[in-house]
Parts: structure tokens; C-alpha cells; sequence
């Protein structure tokens, strides 16, 4: 244990350097600093598109008019799905849990681009910037969803370039921030920590960069095309001058399809660390982890005509994309396995951390194997742009990668911010938010299956009670999320300290003081053995 | 296993970043050569007709501009190795040259298009047919973000140039002329794989 005297170096956030109040943080060039500059972003983002979707849920709660007109809906699903998308879940665990924590888990200084990472955080202010100014000028905020599928993008009267050249910087940003990681990881390793010695969550890490590196250009440039197709009239995606509206169905898949990779991987990095530390026991088939990491990311690059399925594509094609997405239940199966192995026998400490851990994989599983059913061509032909669809992305995006952030959040809360936060306000969040995620979320798989379709703000009275269920649902999930943040908020000023390894971790991270001091670690961590070296 | 937690500056990490970054422009214009495929595929005598119209001569001179012009950005990282700065900055300079009579001969070469009414939304080029707008279409996005790099690589260089004159960048530190200098050089790459495509292959 380390008590408060003992702690010679400045934390992080007492560290003074030339700027002072905000320009501290907004200048300063520290990941630390970084990663909660992007914290807070991220979840004022969050507040705004959970706002917009309880106000969608409130309007399906009836047939008909409730509170907005379908265009506004229109409006709402569009900028729910941009800010969700390319502003939360994308950016959410890299950038925030990556950028605090890849340097302590590998023991390095810093990132090995400090200024572009920085950079990368102006750009997704940008981004967000140009997304919010879309919704306030020109005719009318954009109403394409957030996939911006042509030709309707480009023939709207809704104020779509700013959208997309938000989403186009929003992609930038992200790639920064994977070559930053790509690079941290191959060059700025301890001594010692061979490939085979770092933990999961900079595996992950490292694979997510890869996705980001590699499918990001090509939605930068389908983004690109779709601004050139509406300023200029190239017609590549219009069918009324030779073009093919498919065909950026194409390019927008081969992007959006690994971005989910991009969302997920890191989330089950994050999972395999609090589930290891709350067990008390080295992570069961380390190898086989990162082998699944590697494959889901591999994998995922193939498989993105499942969202086409219905869009006219030759069987040979269909056949493929359909066989390929069931490869990829292998690999993600064999984490949830192994997940359930570590806890095997382990000498589990059920904290909060691990409550999330546990709905994660609860969740997930529901989500993933729903995707199965997506993925077989018969049933997705029945399923397709229906309810079930929009139940199975929240299973896997929000319960997956959100449920992973928010876990992460209560699992490096102590490192981060050197308080402890209170449990019971913690645990009564999760519970409300759990029971809420199901209520809202498990009615539209139902519904789905009854034909109910997506995106749209009436429907018919036999899908009632479904909605209504639904709709309740929002609401506890919603009071369940302000009581788990309020909670952290809180425990900032009322925590008691955080010693250096409140959980008993054993990964690097845990071996500094809480917070971290500013240059991380006294002296350069030599690695003589594996990550989770429970005996 | 390298550390380098203790230096500040490491030059294999810039250079591995800029290798990472130029491999996201080239799925930038993979992008684009997809697109380009599948609607040659398509219309593959309107593309074949269309091709010839382009002068195969600016082209070619373009070229050859380019390929000079990596040739000296190349020489001046070696010069600046020698610790010759006085040549390093004369080859930049001529570097810097031949990009801008890249953009110029790129000018004229839109302008004469231009005048003929032959750009992406003009109604004749509506009148010739789906084939000639994709055509023309690939030809000013592709041609024209290639430009757009010229422009990006072009700024970098002079910003090099200068740090060169105020003794930045010198014989101990040049890694970011040898970043630039790949920069330039991958721009130089696209455009021999866009030449072709466009002019040579009719």
C-alpha cells in the first residue's frame, strides 16, 4: 500500500507546464491528458445521441404522431447514428482507454507521436464541429441515416456535405490515432516485452490500428466522391449517368464492416483484462486470444456484402460473404470460451468491473448469435431492415463496446483519477442500465420477426405492446446511465485515494502510483515474464 | 527489442509512421482504381475512344517531370547526408521546379477541356454518353486529387527548403526531408499508374 506521503512525483493533473487553466489541457501533448480530453468529448457525444434516442424511443411508444413529424425522425436517426458511430463508439476505447493506458501497459513514456496525437484530437473536434453545424444550416439537417447510401445522399435537399466532410475528418483522426499506436507498439516496447509478453488490451490495440489504418481510406474516399457527386455531378453512384448506386454500397461496406471491428476489438481487450485481474488468474489460451484477435480482424475484411444481401448480388457472391461471416463466430467464440475458462477455478473478486465483464459477455452473446441468424441468407431475406437488425447492432455496438467502455471506465477509475468511486451507487447504475439495455433492446427482436421495419416513426397497431415494452425500457437504461456517471463524477471530489493497484492487477499499469506521475515510470520496467502472472 | 523512451527524436519511428501513412493514400486512390476498373469494365469502348482524345505528349512530358523531379528530391537527401547544403537546397529548389511545371502543364491541359465544354456536369459531355461522363468523370476526380497532392507535396517541400536555409534540417537531422522525399515519391508512383490507365491504354 502507498499512502499519500510516500508519493514523491506530481500526478499528472497537478503537473504545471507553460499554459495554464485550459490550455494545459487543450496544448498539452501528455496521452494521459489527451485521453481524458477525449473522455469528455466522448461523453458529451454520448449524452447528446442518448438524448436523441430516448426522444426516438418516446415517439415509437404509440402509432402515429407522439411528439415529432417524420422528417424531424428522419433528422434524429441520421444524427443518432453519425454521433454514435463515428463520434462514440469508433473513437470511444482507443481513444480514450488506449491513449491513457497503451504507454503504462507497455511501459513507455509516451506515444510515439505526442504532437500528432494531440493533432488527432483537433481533428475529431473538427469533425464534430462540421457535424453539428450540418444540423444548422442550409435546408434542413441531413436525413439519410447514417450510412448516407446513394443516390438519396446526393439528392436530398438535406445539408449532407458538411455531414460528410465531418465524417471524413472524423475518419482522418482515426487513422492518426491507429499509426500512432502501430508505431508506439512496434518501436516503444519495455526491454524485455517480447510480442508474446504484452497484455491483450494492447493486442488489441494493435489490430484495431491495423483496421483502422487499412479500411478508413476507403470511406474517406466513397465520403469524398459523395461531396464530388453532389457538387459536381461525376455520377459514379448515379444510376441516371451510367453510374451504380451499388457500388458505393460496396465501398461504404468494405469500410463500415471492419469499423465495426474497429468498435468491438478493443472492447474485448479491455473484457480480457478486468476478467483476468477479477479471477485472479492468468488468462486462459493467451496465445489463442491473440490468434482470434488477428483472425477477427483478417476475417473481418470479407465479409461486409452481408449488409448487401437483399441489394442484388450474384449467388456466388452471396454464398461467400455468407460462409465468411460464419468464420467469424469462430474466433469470437473461442474468446468467450476462454473467457469463461479464466474465471474457472479462479479466486473471483466480484467488484464492479466484473459485473460489467459479465453482462459484456451476456450481451454479446445474444448479439453475436443473432448475427448468425443475419448471416444465413434465408433467414435475412425474412429479417432484413427490420427490427431485428436494429436489436442485434445495439446488441453487439452498445452492448458490446459500450458495455466494455463503461466497464473499462469503472476498472481504470482508480489509475485514472487516483479516487475510488462508490460501489453501491456504481452496482445500482449497472443493474438499472442492464435491465434496461434487455427491456429496450429484447422487444425488437420480436418485433422484428413480425416485420416491423427499421428507420421508420409509424407503424402499425398490432406491433404496439412490443414498442410500448420497448419504450419503458429507454427509460430505465437511460436513468441507469446519468446514475453511473453522476456516481464518477461524484467519487472525483468524495473517493477515498486509490492505492497503486486497488484490484490486483498485474499488468504494468498497476506498478505506478495513482494517478500517474507526468513521465510515467522512475525507471525504465525491464519484463521478465508474461502479462497476468497470477501463481 | 528497442527502447527508445529515453529519446525524444527517433527517426525510425517517423519513418515507419510515414511508411503507415502512405500505405492510407494508397488505399485512398485504391479506392478510386476500383471504381475505375469495374466501369472500364463496363464501358469499354467509350473508354476507348474517350482515352485517345487525352494528348499522349503532355502526359508523357508530365512523366518525365515527375520522375526527375524524385530523382533530385532523392539526390538532395544525400547531399544533405554529404553535408553539402548548398547543393541539397539547389535540388529542391529544382524539385519544387518540376512539380510546378507539373501543375502548369496540368493546367493547360483542364483548360483546353474546359473550353471544349468537357467536365464533370456539362450538358454535352451528357449528350456523348454514360461511358464518356465516367470517363471524364475518373479522369478530373483522379487527375485532380493527384494535383491536390502535388499541391501538399509541394508545400512540404518548401517548408523543408526553409528549415534547410535556417539549418533545421542538417546532416544530423534530415529525417523530414526523407519523409517528404517519400511523400514525393509515392506521389510520383500514382501518377505512373494513372498515366497509363488514362492515356496509354486506349
Amino acid at each position: 500500500m502507498i499512502d499519500q506521503e510516500s508519493i514523491q512525483e506530481p500526478s499528472y493533473l497537478e503537473y504545471k507546464g507553460k499554459h495554464k487553466g485550459i490550455f494545459a489541457w487543450i496544448l498539452s501533448t501528455d496521452h494521459k491528458r489527451i485521453g481524458m480530453l477525449y473522455l469528455f468529448s466522448i461523453l458529451t457525444m454520448f449524452s447528446i445521441g442518448a438524448t436523441i434516442g430516448l426522444l426516438m424511443k418516446f415517439e415509437l411508444i404509440a402509432p402515429g404522431k407522439t411528439i415529432m413529424g417524420p422528417q424531424t425522425y428522419n433528422a434524429f436517426f441520421t444524427l443518432h447514428g453519425i454521433i454514435m458511430i463515428f463520434t462514440v463508439v469508433i473513437p470511444g476505447l482507443p481513444a480514450v482507454f488506449g491513449n491513457f493506458l497503451l504507454p503504462l501497459m507497455i511501459g513507455a513514456k509516451d506515444v510515439a507521436f505526442p504532437r500528432l496525437n494531440l493533432l488527432s484530437w483537433y481533428f475529431y473536434v473538427t469533425g464534430v464541429s462540421l457535424v453539428i453545424i450540418s444540423q444548422f444550416t442550409g435546408q434542413g439537417p441531413p436525413d439519410t441515416g447514417w450510412t448516407f447510401y446513394a443516390p438519396y445522399s446526393f439528392r436530398t435537399a438535406g445539408n449532407m456535405l458538411p455531414a460528410v466532410f465531418g465524417a471524413f475528418v472524423l475518419g482522418f483522426s482515426s487513422v492518426l490515432t491507429g499509426l500512432n499506436f502501430l508505431v508506439t507498439i512496434h518501436r516503444m516496447r519495455a526491454p524485455g516485452m517480447t510480442w508474446l509478453r504484452m497484455p491483450l488490451f494492447p493486442w488489441t490495440l494493435y489490430a484495431t490500428g491495423w483496421v483502422q489504418l487499412l479500411a478508413t481510406p476507403i470511406i474517406g474516399i466513397t465520403l469524398l466522391l459523395v461531396a464530388a457527386e453532389r457538387i459536381l455531378h461525376i455520377g459514379f453512384f448515379d444510376p441516371t449517368l451510367g453510374g451504380d448506386p451499388l457500388l458505393y454500397q460496396h465501398l461504404f461496406w468494405t469500410y463500415s464492416h471492419p469499423a465495426v471491428y474497429i468498435m468491438i476489438l478493443p472492447a474485448m481487450g479491455a473484457i480480457s483484462e478486468i476478467i483476468s485481474t477479477f479471477s485472479h488468474k492468468v488468462i486462459f489460451g493467451y496465445k489463442f486470444m491473440i490468434a482470434s484477435v488477428v483472425a477477427i480482424a483478417f476475417v473481418g475484411y470479407f465479409v461486409w456484402g452481408h449488409h448487401m444481401f437483399t441489394s442484388g448480388m450474384s449467388g456466388t457472391a452471396l454464398y461467400s460473404f455468407s460462409l465468411l461471416t460464419f468464420l467469424v463466430a469462430i474466433p469470437s467464440a473461442v474468446k468467450v470460451f476462454n473467457w469463461i475458462a479464466t474465471m474457472y477455478k479462479g479466486s473471483i473478486d466480484l467488484q464492479t468491473p466484473f459485473y460489467w465483464a459479465i453482462a459484456f459477455i451476456f450481451v454479446f452473446m445474444i448479439g453475436g448469435f443473432s448475427g448468425l441468424i443475419l448471416g444465413s441468407l434465408a433467414t435475412n431475406i425474412h429479417l432484413h431492415a427490420t427490427h431485428f437488425v436494429l436489436a442485434h447492432f445495439h446488441f453487439i455496438v452498445f452492448g458490446g463496446t459500450g458495455f466494455a467502455f463503461f466497464g473499462a471506465m469503472h476498472y481504470w477509475y482508480p489509475k485514472i483519477t487516483g479516487r475510488m468511486y462508490d460501489s453501491k451507487w456504481a452496482n445500482t447504475g449497472l443493474l438499472l442500465f442492464f435491465v434496461g439495455f434487455i427491456t429496450l433492446y429484447g422487444p425488437m427482436f420480436y418485433l422484428g420477426m413480425k416485420g416491423m421495419p427499421r428507420r421508420y416513426y409509424d407503424y402499425d397497431e398490432i406491433f404496439h405492446a412490443g414498442n410500448i415494452v420497448s419504450s419503458i425500457g429507454s427509460w430505465v437504461l437511460y436513468s441507469g446511465a446519468a446514475i453511473i456517471i453522476i456516481n464518477l463524477f461524484y467519487s472525483l471530489k468524495t473517493g477515498s485515494r486509490a492505492q497503486a493497484d486497488p484490484w490486483g492487477g498485474k499488468t504494468l499499469e498497476w506498478t505506478i502510483q495513482s494517478p500517474p506521475p507526468v513521465e510515467n515510470f522512475k525507471e525504465q520496467p525491464v519484463i521478465t515474464k508474461g502479462p497476468y502472472s497470477y501463481i | 527489442m528497442s527502447t527508445i523512451t529515453e529519446n525524444d527524436r527517433n527517426d525510425m519511428s517517423s519513418k515507419l509512421g510515414m511508411w503507415l501513412f502512405l500505405f492510407t493514400e494508397m488505399l485512398l486512390f485504391g479506392g478510386l482504381f476500383i471504381v475505375y476498373t469495374i466501369y472500364r469494365y463496363r464501358n469499354s469502348t467509350a473508354f476507348h475512344l474517350a482515352a485517345q482524345e487525352l494528348s499522349v505528349f503532355i502526359g508523357t512530358i508530365n512523366t518525365i517531370i515527375l520522375l526527375c523531379s524524385s530523382c533530385t528530391i532523392a539526390m538532395s537527401v544525400t547531399a544533405i547526408r554529404k553535408k553539402d547544403k548548398k547543393m541539397a537546397l539547389m535540388l529542391l529548389g529544382i524539385t519544387i521546379f518540376f512539380g510546378l511545371c507539373f501543375l502548369t502543364n496540368k493546367y493547360f491541359e483542364w483548360g483546353s477541356h474546359l473550353r471544349e465544354h468537357i467536365y464533370p456536369g456539362s450538358k454535352l459531355l451528357a449528350l456523348r454518353g454514360q461511358g464518356d461522363v465516367l470517363f471524364y468523370g475518373l479522369y478530373f476526380f483522379m487527375t485532380g486529387l493527384h494535383a491536390l497532392h502535388i499541391i501538399i507535396g509541394l508545400v512540404f517541400i518548401s517548408i523543408v527548403t526553409y528549415s534547410i536555409l535556417k539549418d533545421r534540417i542538417n546532416s544530423e537531422n534530415y529525417v523530414l526531408l526523407e519523409n517528404s522525399g517519400l511523400y514525393w515519391h509515392l506521389v510520383d508512383l500514382i501518377w505512373i499508374f494513372l498515366f497509363p490507365l488514362f492515356y496509354l491504354i486506349t
